[in-house]
């Protein structure tokens, strides 16, 4: 298959509508496998992609004082059954530059895929990145999904990542992200998570908020069925005085699934403030009935309860529309 | 001779081991607006669930026939499927989950003008309203107000309504009055717990209340003056004591 039909059929499987191929106002990274199959850049946007025997490494620069005004694509697949992906990126966002990135990760046919990504990012001083993952996988599961980063948000800049998995198996899901935040720096970072059948899915995330008046969040969000097991800790560290931060772990199980949660504060200076939030169990027996009173038996009103519970904290989706369509 | 829409028969309750319900009989007829009024503790908000089938309200005795039908032992959603819903005085609050897809969920009509619709007939703008999420951004009267727009939509033949005037200013007060002389109008049998007497102003016929027992029905000014003048301040001792009597 060329390289530009392999495109096509990643940008299939994600869904998206082949026949409104992007402009050229919208820069695109298009990998399966080992082999970069589409690439696309706009000005402010550099990247150097190598090609490794098992996955690709690439470097992505956005240059300082760049506003990249729609979202970059980036997509990752396997197509086939079986394969292992590694992704090694290194990531610079210069000084007061700003940019969207959409990333999709793709794995439609996985019985024995895993994807591997290590990441190290460096957003400079008043530069904005944004990074909204999505993930496709098969209703098999087969797929080992192993994301670590390493973020460093210095003064004034802001970063905000999304995770979304809430079509088909997530399989074995192992992230560890890892922020230190500079001085009025902001940091967000989302996980929307759905675990079926014998899902198993650990999260790691912490963020260190190192310089005066910076802020994070961490969200994560996760629906299990059936045998699915959670693992989520979340950790928020106030270093510097006036820090702010907040911890949000919301788990609904059903079913024999299992959820374990730990958001762990940790506040190193009187003057820092830390909140969080967690809780894990059934779906609201309040909320339940009330969709029950609307007519909707047990499981329709259990589903649609998810459905609000993983939906989009920002509007990527419009974002999407906007940019693609 | 009315049209009878629902009766309870004998219905008898405890909760936690505590006799909340102590043979309730009621008919309720179409198309009208009845209320049911009593003091705190009375037992309204409990009937109101053992009409609806709440979960935890099961009685040990009795009967409740909607449209003729033994609905006693059917779950929440069929008896929603059925025409019978439930406003809630604190409704729930839902992450995520926008008021037009909320309105709609158990809509008859599930188009977007229909959302629109019943918004404004609740006294809200669904421009600013129907992306908004039905979750703790919204004050108390935004969101029963919402609850309120939804069961419209949805159609029945009977609404429960919990305490329609808690949570709700003096503007918003009279929309949800006017609202209830045009669900009449429409042909919607409403029901509605009260403790309040300018709710019961607005009703056709209505029902007092205490200690777990129908102590009157009928005739609005009656059992409003009845209410007025001999429940505040509560003669629920009294009552108790004279219940037990006639019981015993």
């Amino acid at each position: 298959m060329s390289k530009s039909d392999t495109a096509l059929e990643l940008l299939k499987s994600l869904g998206l509508n082949i026949d409104h191929i992007f402009t050229d106002d919208v820069a695109k990274i298009q990998v399966h496998q080992n082999k970069v199959v589409g690439l696309h850049l706009v000005p402010g946007l550099k990247v150097d992609a190598d090609e490794m025997e098992d996955g690709i490494e690439a470097e992505i620069l956005i240059e300082k004082g760049a506003r990249i005004e729609k979202p970059v694509h980036i997509c990752f697949g396997v197509l086939p059954e079986e394969g292992l992906q590694k992704v090694k990126l290194h990531i610079h966002a210069k000084e007061n530059s700003k940019a969207m990135i959409l990333a999709h990760c793709t794995f439609p046919n996985a019985r024995q895929v895993k994807h591997v990504m290590d990441a190290d990012i460096t957003i400079e001083a008043n530069a904005h990145y944004a990074y909204f993952e999505r993930h496709v996988h098969g209703p098999q599961g087969g797929v080992d999904v192993i994301p670590n980063a390493k973020i460093h948000v210095q003064e004034g800049a802001e970063f905000s990542t999304e995770f979304e998995l809430i079509k088909g198996s997530a399989g074995n899901i192992a992230f560890e992200y890892e922020v230190n935040a500079e001085t009025r720096s902001k940091t967000e970072m989302t996980a929307r998570i759905s675990g079926t059948n014998d899902d198993h899915i650990r999260l790691q995330e912490t963020v260190h908020l190192l310089g005066e008046y910076s802020t994070g969040v961490i969200v994560s969000h996760i629906a299990l069925k059936h045998q699915a097991i959670a693992d989520v800790e979340n950790t928020m560290v106030a270093h510097a005085p006036f820090s702010r931060g907040h911890v949000d772990c919301k788990e609904i199980v059903v079913g024999n699934a299992q959820a374990k949660a730990v958001p762990i504060v940790l506040v190193k200076n009187p003057y820092a403030h830390i909140t969080h939030e967690a809780a894990i169990g059934s779906v609201d027996a309040k909320q339940l009935v009330t969709l029950m009173a609307h007519g909707l038996n047990e499981e329709e009103a259990t589903d649609l309860i998810i459905e609000g519970l993983l939906s989009k904290k920002q509007n990527w989706q419009s974002m999407i529309k906007e940019s693609y369509i | 001779m009315e049209n009878t829409i629902l009766t309870v028969d004998d219905l008898h309750l405890s909760l936690q081991g505590k006799k909340i319900l102590r043979g309730i009989k009621m008919d309720i007829w179409a198309g009208h607006v009845h209320a049911i009024i009593g003091p705190n503790g009375a037992g309204k908000s409990t009937l109101v669930s053992a009409i609806m089938g709440l979960p935890g309200y099961k009685p040990e005795q009795g009967k409740v026939y909607f449209l003729g039908e033994d609905i006693t032992n059917l779950q929440v959603y069929e008896r929603a499927q059925r025409g019978l819903t439930l406003a809630w005085q604190e409704p729930a609050r839902f992450e995520g989950l926008s008021v037009e897809k909320f309105i709609l969920t158990g809509a008859k009509n599930k188009c977007h003008k229909r959302a629109e619709e019943v918004l404004e007939m609740v006294g809200l703008d669904p421009q600013k309203y129907l992306s908004r999420a039905v979750d703790k951004t919204l004050s108390g009267g935004e969101r029963k107000r919402i609850e309120l727009a939804s069961i419209i939509a949805m159609e029945p033949k009977l609404i429960l309504l919990d305490e329609p005037d808690s949570g709700i200013d003096i503007d918003a007060l009279q929309k949800i009055f006017s609202l209830l002389q045009s669900l009449k109008k429409e042909g919607i049998t409403v029901f509605a717990i009260t403790h309040s007497l300018a709710v019961l102003n607005q009703v056709d016929h209505a029902f007092l209340m205490c200690c777990g027992k129908v102590l009157d029905k009928g005739d609005v000014k009656r059992i409003a003056s009845y209410f007025q003048n001999k429940c505040i301040p509560c003669n629920h001792d009294r009552l108790v004591s004279v219940s037990n009597e006639m019981t015993s």
